[in-house]
């Protein structure tokens, strides 16, 4: 099978990227007082709902601590997926973060996580200014000072 | 990622991205990002490793030190994508010789789908069809193969989602019937190179190629370097 990492790492190198300018930097507390989201690209959500448009969808969804009933709903052939379906914490590490907060390496996980699609429109505009804005919200409505971002 | 990390940290989030394609990374600068030159859609690297993905998350989390930023550092172990060991696993004999190969396959597969539904409690299948219809929906893909033009072979949905319905099943149900975790891209070298749903899911993409379909439409079946 020929490298389809390599095609895409390559594809990816190329395409525009948006641009931040006056990035802000937030400090965080000690690890050991953080609590703890992760945020993913995968795309990830529940058989009973919609799931991602194939095309740019800026939408996100909620996910509990709790569930692992997950969907891969990215649907890009252009990833290993079996990593996935062997193990959902190669992708969302949640119970990873569990045993960091059982050793108190962590404070806490937060109460929720969320996922994206990874494939946006060349402007993220939609996450950028609208999506992305409302579950930082919702993360600090949780309490959460520390965010994971993880893609596929 | 990178645009989800300035948008939080503006927020008042303090953010570390894991990375998989480190140009972007460099490009975007988010504050935080940790390079892991593994297999995309691994991102924290081997699955069923508790203790390398600790690792990562280790090495992720030490960049919350840094008092400025942007900081891009690499996770020190790479895993190449190709070269690993090939999955093993067996495929089921031919059942009914009425049926196209390809469909007698899934529909014996159906019991190896099950136990890793059981064992996993999740599925990726159902954008197109559920469980029930990947069969129907592998059969679809034979009539392109034999001739009938794509938008007639009742492909369920879109093929795009009916390719991920088909793959997600292949995908899931290999990952019962190894022995092993599977390796980088093992599971997909084992569908597209053995099995019989596989060599015709990419069959049928060139055939939809050859016969003017959209390039999205039939590229985005299989992965871009597979022909």
């Amino acid at each position: 099978m020929p490298d389809n990492d390599k095609m895409m790492r390559a594809h990816a190198s190329n395409t525009p990227v948006p641009e931040f300018p006056n990035p802000a930097f937030t400090t965080p507390p000690a690890l050991s007082q953080a609590r703890v989201a992760i945020v993913t690209s995968a795309a990830l959500h529940f058989a009973a709902d919609d799931g991602f448009s194939p095309i740019s969808d800026p939408k996100f969804t909620v996910l509990e601590d709790s569930e692992r009933e997950l969907r891969l709903g990215h649907f890009s052939p252009n990833f290993d997926r079996g990593g996935f379906a062997a193990d959902i914490n190669v992708v969302y590490p949640v119970d990873r973060l569990r045993e960091l907060a059982e050793q108190g390496t962590i404070a806490s996980v937060a109460s929720r996580h969320y996922a994206f699609a990874g494939n946006q429109d060349d402007t993220v505009s939609g996450i950028r200014l609208d999506t992305g804005p409302e579950v930082a919200k919702r993360l600090l409505e949780d309490g959460v000072n520390v965010v994971l971002l993880t893609p596929v | 990622m990178c645009t989800l990390a300035h948008v939080f940290e503006a927020a008042g989030l303090a953010t570390v991205v894991m990375s998989s394609i480190r140009p972007v990374a460099e490009r975007m600068a988010p504050p935080r990002a940790l390079h892991g030159e593994f297999p995309l859609g691994r991102p924290l690297g081997k699955p069923l490793d508790s203790e390398f993905q600790h690792a990562v998350l280790a090495a992720a989390f030490a960049l919350l030190e840094r008092p400025t930023g942007p900081v891009l550092e690499d996770f020190p172990e790479v895993i190449p994508s190709t070269g690993g060991e090939a999955l093993s696993c067996s495929l089921p004999a031919r059942f009914d010789p009425e049926l196209p190969a390809a469909v007698d396959e899934a529909r014996a597969l159906r019991d190896a789908w099950n136990r890793s539904r059981e064992a996993s409690g999740r599925t990726s299948i159902g954008r197109a069809v559920e469980v029930d219809g990947i069969p129907d929906a592998v059969a679809a893909l034979v009539r392109i193969c034999e001739g009938t033009h794509w938008k007639e072979a009742g492909i369920p949905g879109n093929p795009i989602e009916a390719a991920h319905d088909i793959r997600s099943y292949y995908q899931e149900l290999a990952v019962e019937l190894a022995d092993a975790p599977p390796g980088p891209w093992a599971v997909e070298r084992w569908f597209y190179d053995t099995t019989e749903a596989g060599k015709t899911l990419l069959a049928a993409r060139r055939a939809m190629r050859d016969a003017g379909a959209p390039q999205p439409l039939w590229f985005y079946m299989a992965p871009g370097a597979e022909q």
